[in-house]
């Protein structure tokens, strides 16, 4: 009995003393992949959250910040595992992160079921914003067709009359040669979906014969992080520029081009791209962030770097505007779905199943002024353009 | 049909096959010769790819850097065997698994301290970048290259094993080391050569790959897997065995990765034909070993005199 209301006590003195601690910090969690060789993602993620702290003196109002940085390892039963920990052991306020739509899809229920929020800086399956959507999912990058949906329409704009698709066989993967085959108006030649995960195939010999073979007019790839490196230098051992020009998404970026100059491979110089912010976009918070990370890391932050940031800033927006009352999720509801921050793409707005409406542009490989290589704006695709799923999604 | 899409697919499939003989052949014989099971193989691999990388950054020299990263990784080769892998030959297999594994975990981690996250690109000289053009056929250059090295060491190691009094000793070590050791012949000196050899092996492997895929730090263990369904198919200890091991499995991994989806898309629609096809040939190597253990446990090619 003694025993029993001791152990009572001290449950209940744990419960006050954590309930006081919640109400001087916000506390976030933040998974994303920090080992194995998407590492450099991550790296790219933590480097933007950091410098984002940095920006706001690492308070939200005035309640400090209290980061815990997890790493998925590039499994999606990892990643779960994870974020089961920032939910039930660090008890978290909002877990944000997220570079793999599979560990995004897998983690997402322990969150969501726990009545916290989720912000997402890049994953955007197409689950989620549809059919899966949920009050407090929100994110702060695309929903995964959206990208390749701009190149399709690009390459119509273009007049490319037939086209041959590479991607990854997982969820994003899908998502992206779904996307370019849905505006895209021209025959589809071939698509390959090849292995991916940790022990994801980079070899792609096979795969570029068969797209060589197809004669197809152009080829279209996803290949996020480390895969995009040894795509390109295949595409380009293999000859193919001159055959097949490239157009990618998520492939073409701040982590696969130091490396690709550094190789000397040209042929990237030039090839297209979209996307929904580039280091070279005008407005002032880019500026900040870009210039800052320059100075910082001496390289230029990547789209995932973009998103991250812009991630802590939108949690910073709704802590705010909530006077820092953590409990009234539905006033944190509706601070967040109002986006009212300046994002580094500009200002969004998020629609019924909270992905952002947003601008896509068409982004050029292009040397900058001390010589890196960088991606550059050329147009604007898509103005304020909502994705497909949208209606899927009963919000 | 078209042929030369055939014939730069066998070529690929040719490509996959020697690398993997590369990394299989040294495994097969560690083995089979000192019944060690070396998970961290492929951390070989792995070190390989990033010593030749730092010579080619520093001199810019691809050749120099292939003869260094050589020299090196059977340097660490040598070293493993020494204050490690020797004091396990003896124990249990489960012993040797959970330290190799340890080994693993412990070369990962010094990649990444000594050369980051990032991986590291290996530029390749403007003439290995290039294509070869026979008639309608377009290769790669360097794809091609890789083909010769393979080919060579094959050859150098077939000459080495078969025709030399060093070579009878490895044999006879893979057939019964016991009677090796009761006639004499320093089974240490022979052990440490034997590993070495192995690792350099795995880590030129790893240098022919690393500017097609980049050095990577895990790069190794994703394709060791690989390597050991090589060494079970072809027979443990034999490097016969392992050479045409890896050349049916590379072919069948290249050629269902390029006509799997066509076949299955005769039989269903090409939605699911398309996902169903890369995880099949993902399978493919893996049935092929399933079946092998099921009909001829001993491998297809076993060294003489194997159990």
């Amino acid at each position: 009995m003694i025993v029993k209301l001791m152990r009572t006590t001290l449950i209940a003195a744990a419960m006050v003393t954590s309930g006081m601690a919640q109400a001087d910090n916000v506390k976030i969690g933040f998974v994303t992949t920090l080992t194995t060789p998407a590492a450099v993602i991550g790296e790219d993620m933590k480097n933007s959250v950091e410098l984002a702290l940095e920006h706001i003196g690492n308070k939200m109002g005035n309640l400090d910040v209290v980061l815990i940085m997890e790493d998925d390892g590039f499994k999606p039963d990892v990643g779960k595992q994870k974020t089961d920990k920032l939910v039930k052991q660090d008890d978290v306020d909002f877990v944000a992160g997220y570079i793999w739509s599979h560990v995004l899809l897998a983690s997402a229920k322990s969150v969501l079921d726990a009545d916290k929020f989720l912000i997402s800086a890049n994953a955007g399956p197409s689950q989620m914003a549809g059919k899966r959507c949920d009050k407090n999912f929100f994110s702060t990058s695309w929903q995964n067709d959206q990208t390749p949906m701009a190149m399709g329409e690009y390459l119509n704009q273009v007049g490319v009359k037939s086209l041959y698709i590479m991607s990854p066989n997982y969820a994003a993967g899908k998502d992206m040669a779904n996307g370019v085959e849905t505006t895209f108006k021209g025959e589809i030649k071939g698509k390959d979906l090849t292995k991916w995960g940790a022990d994801a195939q980079l070899d792609f010999s096979a795969e570029l014969a068969k797209a060589k073979a197809s004669g197809a007019e152009a080829i279209f790839v996803f290949y996020p992080g480390k895969a995009g490196g040894a795509f390109i230098k295949q595409y380009q051992q293999a000859g193919l520029q001159d055959v097949m020009p490239l157009y990618t998404v998520f492939t073409v970026d701040s982590i696969s081009l130091p490396k690709l100059q550094a190789g000397g491979l040209t042929g990237v110089l030039g090839s297209k791209n979209t996307q929904e912010w580039s280091p070279d976009m005008d407005n002032a918070a880019n500026k900040r962030f870009v210039g800052d990370y320059l100075k910082k890391y001496g390289k230029y932050p990547s789209f995932y770097g973009a998103q991250s940031y812009d991630a802590i800033m939108l949690i910073k927006s709704a802590v705010e505007a909530t006077g820092g009352n953590l409990k009234d999720k539905d006033a944190l509801r509706k601070a967040l779905k109002a986006a009212n921050f300046d994002s580094v793409r500009g200002r969004y707005s998020y629609g019924n199943n909270h992905m952002p409406i947003q601008n896509f542009y068409l982004r050029e490989v292009v040397a900058d002024s001390e010589g890196r290589w960088t991606t550059k704006i050329v147009s604007t695709v898509y103005k304020n353009h909502q994705d497909p799923h949208a209606k899927d999604c009963k919000m | 049909m078209d042929w030369n899409l055939l014939i730069s697919q066998l070529m690929n499939g040719l490509q996959l096959g020697l690398l993997l003989f590369l990394l299989a052949s040294g495994l097969t014989l560690i083995f089979g010769i000192m019944d060690f099971i070396n998970l961290s193989h492929g951390s070989f691999y792995m070190i390989g790819a990033y010593f030749c990388g730092s010579i080619v950054a520093y001199t810019g020299s691809f050749a120099l850097g292939i003869l260094v990263g050589l020299v090196g990784v059977f340097i660490v080769g040598a070293l493993v065997e020494w204050f490690i892998a020797r004091k396990l030959y003896r124990e249990d297999h489960l012993d040797q698994v959970l330290v190799t594994f340890g080994l693993i975990l412990i070369f990962d981690t010094l990649v990444h301290m000594l050369w980051g996250a990032s991986g590291m690109a290996i530029p390749l000289p403007a003439v290995l970048n290039g294509q070869l053009t026979l008639g309608e056929l377009v290769l790669p250059t360097y794809r091609l290259l890789i083909i010769i090295a393979g080919f060579a060491v094959a050859a150098i190691l077939y000459i080495l094993v078969s025709k030399t009094r060093l070579g009878m000793l490895i044999r006879a070590g893979a057939s019964n080391r016991t009677m090796v050791e009761a006639l004499g012949i320093n089974i240490n000196r022979l052990f440490l050569f034997v590993f070495a050899l192995g690792a350099a092996m795995a880590g030129l492997a790893g240098m022919l790959i690393a500017p097609i895929t980049e050095a990577s730090i895990g790069m190794g263990n994703d394709i060791i897997i690989v390597a050991f369904v090589v060494v079970i198919v072809g027979g443990i200890g034999s490097v016969k065995g392992a050479f045409y091991a890896a050349m049916i499995l590379g072919l069948i991994d290249t050629l269902s990765r390029s006509y799997l989806d066509v076949l299955l898309g005769l039989a269903m629609p090409t939605e699911y034909s398309e996902t169903a096809a890369p995880a099949i040939s993902a399978m493919l190597i893996y049935i092929l070993m399933a079946a092998v253990l099921a009909f001829r446990p001993q491998g297809l090619f076993p060294p003489a005199g194997a159990k």
